[in-house]
């Protein structure tokens, strides 16, 4: 997994190297390249998951992103508009997540996601204190987080 | 083809710290405020700073963009987390609108510890929603 990630950097470094421009679309260029070339490499070996977890990295980022700008909107609106349509509120979250990293990464992205703020985590690390804008029904909110933002982001860290 | 690029980017990036800064005017309370600033500036900061990596095509401005977006995006929630739980220690009221409050009750006093069980509540332990508009401006 990871030598497999140190990998595909060398390759990359070596291909910037031998073009001789220092640009991050040429080294991006290089990395994909390097990940394909790993990939024909290693098509015998038990080891795959690398090659699948690559995937799932970018199309987690992308799925962020359009989570991110999505609630902005939201937010936006209800800000310059003159009526209030939030329903604030603290919801009890119990994570799946259970080591630090995996607790920190989960936070972080609940917090960025406009709308939503942690509050505290419980001294066990069992559940966090989330602040919503737009809360419609608690359960609502944990089970949407559950399936989506928690279980994407644990099948790439697990 | 990349000004066109560029200019969504950096209008993107304009509109939402400007919606954060009219959020802290219009917000009802506190943590409303709060959530609005911080989450509408980084993202605001990080489009602005893209747009610069974009523009120059110098591998030194690129490399300290994305070292400055990084860091953004690592240390705002948990300064949004310190100050929202301060802000609940010291009983700031949430607005009138406040459907839920969970967190009602869940700390140890004396201790500052943080329960994730349900136990049997006080009850002086009522969530800490305001009444009026005034007491959270």
């Amino acid at each position: 997994m990871i030598k497999n990630f140190l990998m595909n950097l060398l390759l990359a470094a070596i291909w910037v190297a031998l073009t001789g421009s220092l640009y991050y679309t040429n080294f991006l260029f290089g990395f994909m390249l390097g990940f394909f070339v790993l990939w024909i490499m290693n098509r015998n070996e038990t080891d795959q998951r690398y090659f699948f977890r690559d995937p799932k990295i970018i199309s987690f980022a992308f799925y962020f992103l359009y989570e991110i700008i999505k609630a902005n909107v939201q937010v936006a609106f209800d800000v310059i508009t003159p009526k209030y349509f939030f329903k604030p509120g603290i919801v009890k979250y119990t994570m799946a997540a259970k080591t630090d990293f995996e607790i920190q990464l989960l936070s972080t992205m609940i917090s960025l996601t406009p709308g939503t703020l942690i509050v505290d985590i419980s001294d066990d690390k069992k559940t966090i204190y989330i602040h919503v804008m737009y809360l419609t029904d608690p359960e609502t909110f944990v089970r949407q987080t559950q399936t989506g933002l928690e279980r994407r982001l644990l099948a790439i860290l697990r | 083809m990349i000004d066109i690029v560029l200019a969504l980017l950096s209008t993107a990036g304009a509109l939402s710290i400007l919606f954060a800064s009219i959020g802290i005017l219009r917000m009802p309370d506190f943590y409303l405020r709060l959530s609005v600033t911080v989450k509408a500036s980084t993202l605001g900061v990080g489009l602005l700073l893209i747009c610069a990596a974009i523009m120059f095509p110098d591998v030194s401005v690129t490399t300290k963009a994305i070292a400055i977006v990084f860091f953004l995006i690592i240390t705002a929630p948990i300064g949004a987390h310190m100050i929202g739980r301060a802000a609940y220690f010291t009983g700031t009221p949430l607005w009138k609108g406040t459907i839920a409050d969970e967190l009602a009750g869940m700390y140890d006093e004396e201790t500052h510890t943080l329960e994730s069980e349900e136990e049997e509540r006080d009850k002086g332990d009522a969530p800490n929603i305001a009444e009026t508009e005034e007491e959270t401006k």
